[in-house]
């Protein structure tokens, strides 16, 4: 729990990126959001075996990594955060695909390699999109963004919610982990029997701030309905932003561009 | 309304767990008035003031705030007149930024935006927390969460203000700052808090709760004034009437005996205490 408090949640920094300033944070939410579905999209339609073809696709992440001028490093620890569940997902397509198809030299590469180290790369590509997005954006303006391209209300006001109590339960969770590790003595065998009733209480301690939340929401007058505020509002560099960044998504899925660079510099 | 009355009439309240929290609670209180309620845990303190803006029913009895009695057709005239602060700001203080929180209050009252951004701009300013409106509520600390919270209420523009432990949490200097702030409302304040410094400080007239019941309602000096009244309802005076820890008669036999200074000294240990009696001596005033 502790461990999950200091690296998973580690959302605070995140947030405090969101409020630099600089021409891509200034750059409309709705546009932001836009241009990574966009993205996401044409990196998960590649072909399972594609590998170099998604290669040019990093240039998005790292555009708006120094263009937002973000830290480097803390982005991309974030980032290598998903690897072990990419690989979980394509650990057993070695063993069940062995066709070889690619030959180094006397070394022949299966299918299974090739396609799980395709799923790593999406991955990785996706993930620094989605977390460049939320450094540059913050992440109530992607839910009030996303509510406003279409997604329905309850989904953007549950998802607001989770954002700002997820501080406060990990802060409880964190608390309640740590009351239990200072009188098991170093013990941590067990664990399983005690995570249970620790779980539960916490579940008890959740629902009851839940009720609180809604008396104080209540007392100011909440009546079933959010109301929010609008703000910002479409500009010509969004739209600019939003047609450039997909156009160059779609040549870079239509066009093998490593290939094509080969191609040029081998001379055939 | 004209007068802000909260009139309060043999209010009594069973939880389905079957504990009886209220038992028979009757108070009036004016216009411009501020009044603290306190008593020991689990006094009724907290029920009590569920009840002041409808969300806790009574079993029986009545509530009156202003020319309302309390009812479902009035619950939300009622709940913009009386602003409630919670104890945990976290509770109160549930949307991204301290300006959505503010605003939250006023956007459901159905204003115009530009009568909201006013309404916001000047609840922040009225608690000193200006800079602080593009904030996320959890990059904020105790003290700043404690006055946006109070914020959020006044953007409504309340006639009554309910404090639930205003000061508990707080630093001494955060503390101090709230109190000077919340002297400066001219609304009708019913404050509960254990900090009966603050309740001195603050409040002219004084309920005493104890098992659900008034024990005593009347000016705040006379209260703490009556020791076997707030040991009867487990409290005690506030500390700024205990007397100074040093000096009173009960204060210097708890003191530790006087201890021979750090280095011996190679005079005679008769001469040191006679110093720190002197010391004492010295002190009383």
């Amino acid at each position: 729990m502790l461990a999950i408090d200091g690296t998973l949640f580690d959302f605070k920094r995140l947030d405090l990126l969101a409020m630099r300033e600089s021409a891509v944070h200034r750059l409309d939410p709705r546009a932001k959001v836009l241009t990574t579905l966009v993205f996401i999209v044409c990196v998960v339609s590649f072909g399972r075996y594609e590998l170099a073809a998604m290669l040019p696709f990093c240039l998005f992440p790292i555009a708006l990594l120094a263009l937002g001028d973000l830290p480097a490093g803390y982005i991309a620890r974030k980032v290598l955060v998903v690897i072990p569940f990419a690989v979980m997902v394509g650990l057993f397509n070695p063993l069940f695909d062995r066709q070889v198809i690619l030959q180094l030299g006397p070394l022949g590469i299966w299918g299974g390699w090739l396609s799980c180290l395709s799923i790593v790369v999406r991955a990785l590509l996706t993930a620094a999109a989605a977390i460049v997005l939320v450094a540059v954006t913050g992440f109530p303006a992607i839910c009030v963004a996303l509510e406003q391209l279409g997604m329905p209300r309850v989904f953007a006001v549950q998802l607001l919610f989770l954002y700002r109590y997820i501080f406060v339960l990990t802060d409880e969770g964190g608390r309640v982990a740590r009351a239990r590790q200072l009188r098991s003595c170093g013990n941590k065998g067990m664990g399983l029997r005690h995570f249970g009733p620790l779980l539960g209480h916490l579940l008890l301690r959740t629902w009851e701030r839940a009720e609180r939340i809604h008396m104080a929401m209540l007392a100011r007058g909440f009546t079933g309905e959010m109301h929010a505020r609008r703000r910002g509002r479409f500009g010509a560099g969004d739209v600019l932003f939003v047609l450039g960044w997909s156009a160059l998504f779609v040549t870079f899925r239509l066009y093998n561009f490593p290939q094509l660079l080969g191609m040029l510099l081998l001379g055939s | 309304m004209s007068h802000h009355i909260v009139e309060v009439k043999q209010l009594r309240h069973v939880y389905p767990d079957g504990t009886e929290a209220l038992r028979d609670v009757s108070f009036r209180i004016h216009h411009g008035e501020s009044v603290a309620i306190i008593g020991a845990n689990g006094a009724g303190k907290s029920t009590l003031l569920l009840h002041l803006n409808g969300y806790l029913p009574a079993t029986s009895g009545t509530i009156r705030i202003g020319d309302h009695p309390l009812s479902k057709e009035t619950l939300n005239e009622i709940r913009r007149t009386v602003g409630m602060v919670f104890q945990d700001p976290d509770d109160q203080l549930f949307m991204p930024t301290v300006f959505d929180d503010v605003a939250f209050g006023p956007l459901n009252q159905g204003l115009t935006p530009a009568l909201i951004e006013q309404r916001v701009t000047d609840a922040l300013e009225r608690v000193e927390a200006r800079e602080l409106r593009n904030k996320p509520p959890y990059h904020l600390s105790g003290g700043e969460k404690k006055r946006v919270a109070i914020a959020t209420v006044l953007s409504m523009l309340p006639e009554i203000l309910v404090l639930d432990e205003p000061t508990a949490g707080l630093d001494p200097r955060a503390r101090r700052q709230l109190m000077a702030l919340l002297q400066d409302f001219h609304h009708t304040r019913i404050i509960t808090s254990h900090d009966l410094d603050m309740v001195l400080e603050l409040c002219e007239r004084t309920i005493v709760l104890h098992q659900g019941m008034v024990m005593a309602d009347g000016p705040t000096l006379e209260i703490f004034g009556n020791e076997t009244l707030l040991a009867a309802c487990h409290l005690e005076k506030p500390f700024s009437m205990q007397g100074c820890p040093v000096c009173s008669p009960k204060a210097i036999r708890r003191l530790p005996k006087p201890q021979p200074p750090l280095v011996p000294p190679h005079g005679d240990r008769q001469h040191d205490h006679a110093h720190h009696l002197h010391d004492h001596d010295h002190h009383d005033h």
